[in-house]
């Protein structure tokens, strides 16, 4: 049953913690930096359904993975539909050429 | 070792190759492609953990749902010469550096807990596991029923002392609707005023 | 664990010859493999001879009649044969490696759905609670192989193809999925062949057992129209394949394939023509259930799988399967060569205007319909429940949750 071990699916979740972390910051395509938002919440979504399957937390992990999954749609539409403005504004999706804190 | 610990090392590696090429990958398509492998396989260490529903969704809605509609994204904002926007090598470094250190603090936290001392002291404040039935063996996930008792408010997995999931449920039901509305507002094409003057 | 849940049963008969668990496990897995292999190559097969002999007969045609003697029936070899010995053409402008791989994970998504089909009572690979869910999760997968080859093979009539049919399959996806669910919220599980349990059913005095068949339930009927329609429509079928509009688009994503890679794209999808009516059958008709108690009363109760009159049912359920799943193939084929193609607008407009709400509409009907009802006559269906085991079941579990809800109350005052 322990074959697997709590400690190296954690491991895993760090890993796609740091990696998203790592192209949210570097990255200057727009869609890039979503993708790392979504590696971040995967690494999250990995330790909470750990916990719920190691631990007498029962269901408790399943459910906030699940709405987690589910905001995490919801969060990519949103930014997909800013990202097409400020294409639309810009002409590009570099991250860097909005600047401008105006409209 | 048994062929749960293969499987895990293998869907593992995917795993945690799929983020690295995601963070190294200049392409955005071949990012995109190097995410799905990596969420794929990142269901099926669900499927491993005997979290079936939870492994289905992600396969359902984030590979087949937000990594296409990531793809469309890339597809719709970019000509082909601007498909490719490189970091600079120093940023690459710099993040490299930090991401190694990040990565050896969670990993010196996850290694230094004793989770079995801890697990003892949840275990005294949370109620008896009554492990679910349903058509499957319970070692083999079976949390569809579980699940969907939650989501209406009932927990046959404490014995009814937690609390269920129908507030948050209904509030993630709406929450899903306004953005689905927010969304195709912002969305809508626009004239550019360069084009009207 | 659940995914080797697919070699457990016959792990165990293995295992008890030789006694080593990871590798008769895997010789498990390789044996399923192997047969559902078998069944996602063959009916492709079949059904590319089908279609070409189909659609002679439609256009007034003998189509092919030499190879392999009377009917042609050896073509679809004959065309493999030629696929595979033409060369492998890489486009310059194209991605090379996502242009590889694409047809690769069309044909990977098409061949891991075959896992959850029940061919017969109990003999699926997977028989998994979700495995409705994960058959469409699955099947929804497909689309990222097309926008992939759409993409990367690096030109314009492949981009637009591929991009045109991504936004038809997912949105043909939506009303497909919102169907199958009422079925399922009929039976009351995601589990398919306990779906099809659902529906089989013994003479009940001069009814016949195939009443009891979704597709004369008076929601789930409609249902099984607009499901049918979905399912064409997102298996890239004409009047549906706008992707292939060759008039326009050359042959859109599919433009700069060839050889055996262009073969494996028309693999995929005369599979998943077959899967998604083998999941018609199941969901809609009845599955292994011929319809008039014939594998019920060979199999009996016994419960050992090695039964002579089980293993007779068990055939016979899965050749019935088969046959249902085939002749809404053959429904396909012949809608293929009779209607002429949709324009793009109106692909859209058809699911979105009319399927998508229609089947919003029959999934309240059919959570509101058994409520009605129950007030009406008492009854939660019109059939009579006299010796109907289904119904038995489902009384056992759901007094079962009553069960636990009120140990769950009585823990809780």
């Amino acid at each position: 049953m322990d074959a697997i071990g709590l400690n190296n699916v954690l491991a895993i979740g760090a890993v796609l913690f740091v990696c998203g972390v790592i192209c949210m910051t570097t990255k200057r395509n727009g869609i890039g930096v979503l993708m790392g938002v979504e590696l971040v919440l995967n690494g999250a979504n990995l330790n909470f359904v750990a916990f719920a399957r190691y631990s007498s937390m029962g269901l408790d992990g399943h459910v906030i993975s699940l709405f987690v999954i589910v905001l995490a749609a919801a969060e990519a539409a949103v930014a997909l539909a800013i990202a097409l403005n400020f294409y639309n504004n810009h002409l590009t999706i570099d991250v860097d050429r909005g600047d401008e804190l105006r409209g | 070792m048994t062929i749960d610990q293969y499987l895990f090392a293998l869907f593992a590696l995917l795993t945690c190759g799929g983020a690295i090429s995601v963070v190294i990958c200049q392409n955005v398509v071949r990012m995109a492609f190097s995410l799905i492998i990596s969420l794929a396989s990142i269901s099926a260490l669900f499927f491993l953990l005997s979290a079936d529903f939870v492994g289905a969704t992600q396969l359902m809605v984030y590979v087949g749902g937000t990594i296409v509609l990531l793809i469309f994204g890339v597809m719709l904002t970019s000509s082909s010469a601007l498909l490719q926007i490189r970091t600079s090598p120093a940023e690459g470094f710099l993040a490299a550096g930090i991401g190694v250190l990040f990565l050896s603090v969670f990993s010196f936290t996850v290694w230094s807990v004793d989770w079995d001392r801890n697990e003892a002291k949840l275990a005294g404040v949370t109620a008896v596991d009554v492990p679910p039935q349903d058509y499957n063996e319970a070692s083999s996930g079976n949390t569809v029923r579980p699940l969907a008792m939650s989501f209406v408010g009932l927990r046959p997995d404490k014995a009814g002392k937690a609390p269920g999931y129908l507030l948050p449920f209904e509030i993630v039901s709406v929450h899903l609707l306004v953005v689905l509305i927010g969304a195709a507002y912002l969305a809508r094409t626009k004239r550019r005023v360069s084009a009207e003057s | 664990m659940s995914l080797i849940l697919a070699a457990e049963s016959l792990a165990e008969i293995i295992n008890s010859y030789a006694e080593c668990d990871a590798s008769s496990v895997a010789i498990a897995a390789v044996i399923h493999v192997a047969l559902i292999g078998a069944f996602f190559g063959l009916p492709a097969g079949i059904f590319i001879w089908a279609e070409r002999k189909v659609s002679a007969r439609i256009q007034d045609r003998l189509g092919p009649t030499r190879v392999g003697g009377r009917f042609g029936w050896l073509q679809a070899v004959a065309d493999g044969a030629k696929l595979v010995q033409k060369e492998d053409l890489c486009p310059k402008d194209a991605d090379k490696p996502l242009f590889r791989i694409a047809p690769y994970v069309v044909v990977i998504a098409s061949f891991a759905a075959f896992m959850f089909l029940p061919f017969t009572d109990g003999w699926s690979a997977v028989s998994l609670d979700v495995g409705m869910f994960l058959l469409f999760a699955m099947l929804s997968l497909e689309v990222i192989g097309v926008i992939l080859a759409g993409y990367a093979s690096g030109s314009k009539w492949a981009l637009f193809g591929g991009m045109r049919e991504a936004a038809q399959m997912v949105s043909y996806e939506i009303p497909m999925s919102i169907c199958a669910l009422i079925p399922i919220v009929m039976a009351g599980t995601l589990n398919l062949n306990e779906v099809i349990h659902y529906q089989s059913a013994d003479w009940i005095g001069v009814i016949p057992p195939f009443l009891h068949w979704n597709v004369f339930h008076p929601v789930a009927g409609p249902a099984f129209i607009v499901y049918f329609v979905c399912a064409t429509a997102s298996c890239k079928r004409a009047p549906f394949d706008l992707a292939e509009a060759e008039s326009e688009l050359v042959a859109g994503f599919l433009t700069e394939y060839s050889g055996m890679r262009w073969s494996f794209f028309f693999l995929a999808e005369y599979a998943s023509m077959f899967l998604v009516s083998a999941v018609a059958a199941i969901l809609f008709l009845g599955g292994w259930d011929d319809g008039f108690g014939i594998v019920r009363a060979l199999k009996g109760n016994s419960t050992n799988v090695l039964d002579p009159g089980v293993i007779a049912g068990n055939l016979l359920g899965a050749g019935v399967l088969m046959l249902k799943a085939s002749k809404l193939v053959l429904i396909q084929i012949w809608v293929r060569w009779t209607l002429p193609r949709l324009r793009i607008d109106q692909v859209m407009t058809t699911c979105l205007k009319y399927l998508l709400p229609m089947s919003c509409a029959l999934f309240l009907a059919a959570v509101v319909y058994p409520m009605a009802l129950v007030l009406g006559t008492g009854r939660p269906q019109i059939l009579p429940l006299s010796n109907d085991v289904s119904a038995e079941a489902e009384m056992s579990t759901s007094s079962e949750v009553e069960v636990e809800r009120a140990a769950a109350d009585g823990e809780v005052t």
